[in-house]
């Protein structure tokens, strides 16, 4: 393989048509992956961490749409693609990971209907070859006595079962990219780790590129190569895992990191940002942190500061760091 | 399965013993079936005599068991317009009645399943405004009211369907217990305009019910799961949205289906259909209640078999409530 990129996301913009404004949940936010890497995508809640997801498999649901940017994928232009020919990347090249498996899965299908039918939508294979393939996936993801359980509904099986479940039909079609969306927010603590252990391993031995999102630093410094940390929109921090984690460069992420229960000292209280992250249509003018920031100057509510690169060996979007 | 079928099979037998209750309280306060059999000049202990004779005496709850007794062996009494079993003047009126209903069910079916996605689908296009809008003049139209418009346009001005009756030409069924219109052109010509009015009030809000749950479940994760998958658009739609949009329907339906039986009788009225609501309607004039409770009795009867039906269906499309039965 050569130095091309896995994913190249470049300058992406998303809007939301709301009362006659246009409003941006996602700007200019440019991010690389290569091949067989680990990205996290990490912010708070309405960051637009998801909608960059769905925004790479082009399913934004109205009033939403991508208004600018591009989406390379393998070499290919994916805001370019037609409606079919995405369809075809989708599930197949790149599959993705939602947040509930408790609502991910159609209740009244059997899992076996709902993993064949992912493989016949890509492959011309008989249904009897395609249940193979099911029941091997299965077993990839540690389900027991796969044969009897493609027969079964969704709600015979255990929120963590379902969860391995959707991730084995995430791997049916061995796509070369995979976005987990929150993979282990609804989950229980013991099977959140299980989980994650689980979608680790299988990009590691199966060379598949990860997006994880999540709002979780704890999940996303085991797992991922390098993070971007997302706010208002934007990606105000970018750099290797370790790097970010060790030495955070970006007020914002600062404060992500000090607010980790197992960075404070025992008996203090848990540190806190200030205020709560603005919606799409109160971001102030400059950099979209400035009102929660400590460090707020002058400049901070002129110009919005662009991403560049910081003596820590991150990028990060401040005006104050140089 | 099996337990689930049971159990709902029992339940409606309780309903069945309620409904004969009614229908057997109405007949029993409110008709003096000797005063219907005897003449003017009978004397007072010659009528005393009969009514003893007849069991007219007895306690309403002796009266009731032998009622429940006759009706679950097919005799609901006699009627006292026609002096002929119910049942039998049911039975051979029921086969117009259930005719035109299956008819109106077709056309609800086959003009709401398409309609109904079409418009949660394309929300805003012109046609799904168009049929939105439509469907709350249907809703809001009396039957009798649609029947007439429809005569009038059809019938009268244009002239190409008839206004009412079965016709001539009816098929015999079943060794002629059964007269069917469904086999010749004159039958089915006949049956268009009284099924298009029977349906006027049923296909607005079928359209609607299916519009609004296939709406709802087309924001589901599951269906944007289905398109995550890159299946391709027809069966996101079928399969995956419509499939789950089909669970309230089904329940909806099964009622809705009792109450055209119901709408019938203006139906039948209008166009001289001769059904059992035209029959109903004749037994109320004459004030013949005997028929009249047997109608109820039998209406019931079919309402409570077309509900147990529906949720048997209903157990077949949603695993979980099998679950729920095998337990």
């Amino acid at each position: 393989m050569s130095d091309e990129p896995l994913l190249d996301v470049s300058d992406l913009t998303v809007s939301f048509d709301f009362r006659r404004r246009s409003l941006a949940a996602v700007s200019g936010v440019s991010f690389r992956l290569a091949r067989g890497e680990r990205l996290g995508i990490v912010g708070e809640s309405g960051a637009g961490k998801s909608v960059t997801g769905f925004a790479i498999l082009n399913l934004i649901s109205k009033p939403g749409r991508i208004t600018g940017g591009t989406i390379s994928f393998e070499g290919r232009e994916l805001t370019a693609l037609r409606a079919e020919e995405m369809r075809q990347v989708r599930g197949n090249r790149i599959s993705m990971i939602f947040q509930d498996p408790m609502m991910t899965l159609n209740p009244v299908l059997t899992v076996g209907t709902q993993m064949v039918e992912t493989i016949r939508a890509h492959a011309g294979v008989s249904r009897r070859q395609a249940e193979e393939r099911a029941v091997e996936a299965l077993r990839k993801v540690y389900i027991s006595s796969p044969e009897r359980r493609l027969r079964q509904y969704p709600h015979e099986f255990s929120g963590g079962m379902r969860q391995r479940i959707v991730i084995a039909i995430a791997l049916l079609t061995s796509p070369a990219l995979i976005i987990a969306d929150e993979p282990t927010t609804a989950l229980d603590v013991t099977i959140q780790a299980e989980i994650m252990d689980l979608l680790l391993k299988l990009c590691e031995s199966e060379r598949m590129g990860l997006i994880l999102i999540t709002h979780d630093l704890a999940v996303v410094s085991q797992v991922t190569q390098r993070i971007a940390v997302m706010y208002a929109g934007r990606i105000v921090e970018l750099g290797e895992t370790a790097r970010i984690v060790e030495n955070p460069s970006h007020p914002y992420t600062r404060g992500l990191l000090a607010a980790l229960p197992q960075s404070a000292a025992r008996g203090r209280r848990l540190a806190q940002i200030p205020g709560s992250m603005p919606n799409l249509t109160t971001v102030p003018a400059g950099c979209p942190f400035s009102d929660r920031c400590e460090r707020c100057e002058s400049v901070c509510r002129e110009r919005i500061p662009p991403l560049t690169a910081k003596d820590t060996g991150c990028l990060a979007a401040c005006h104050l760091l140089d | 399965m099996f337990a689930f079928i049971v159990r709902r099979i029992l339940q409606a037998v309780v309903v069945m013993a309620v409904i004969s209750c009614i229908g057997f309280a109405i007949k029993h306060s409110f008709g003096d079936p000797v005063r219907e059999l005897s003449g003017m000049t009978v004397s007072a202990q010659e009528r005393e005599r009969l009514r003893e004779e007849l069991g007219l005496n007895d306690p309403f709850l002796v009266q009731w068991g032998r009622f429940l007794k006759g009706a679950v062996h097919g005799d609901l009494g006699m009627s006292y317009l026609y002096k002929k079993p119910a049942m039998e003047i049911i039975l051979g009126k029921a086969p117009a009645t259930m005719e035109l209903v299956i008819a109106a069910s077709v056309i609800i079916l086959i003009l709401s399943v398409p309609i109904g996605i079409y418009a949660a689908v394309r929300p805003r296009s012109w046609l799904s405004r168009f049929f939105m809008g439509v469907s709350v003049i249907g809703v809001s139209i009396p039957v009798f009211l649609t029947a007439i418009l429809l005569i009038s346009i059809f019938s009268v001005q244009l002239g190409w369907l008839p206004s009412f009756g079965r016709g001539n030409e009816l098929t015999p069924l079943f060794g002629g217990a059964w007269m069917s219109g469904f086999f010749t052109w004159d039958g089915i010509t006949h049956l268009v305009l009284p099924a298009l009015s029977l349906s006027s009030i049923m296909l607005p809000l079928f359209i609607r019910l299916i519009r609004a749950e296939m709406k709802e479940t087309l924001e589901a994760e599951y269906v944007k799961f289905a398109r995550a998958k890159g299946l391709k658009p027809w069966r996101v739609l079928v399969v995956h949205a419509f499939k789950n949009t089909l669970l309230p329907v089904i329940t909806v339906g099964g009622v809705q289906l009792g109450i055209m039986i119901a709408y019938t009788v203006l139906t039948e009225t209008v166009f001289q259909w001769q059904g059992m609501g035209f029959m109903f309607l004749e037994a109320l004039q004459r004030s013949d209640v005997s028929l009249m409770s047997a109608y109820l009795v039998f209406v019931g009867f079919v309402f409570v078999v077309v509900n147990t039906v529906v949720d048997i269906v209903y157990g077949l499309v949603n695993p979980m409530v099998r679950i729920a039965g095998r337990k």
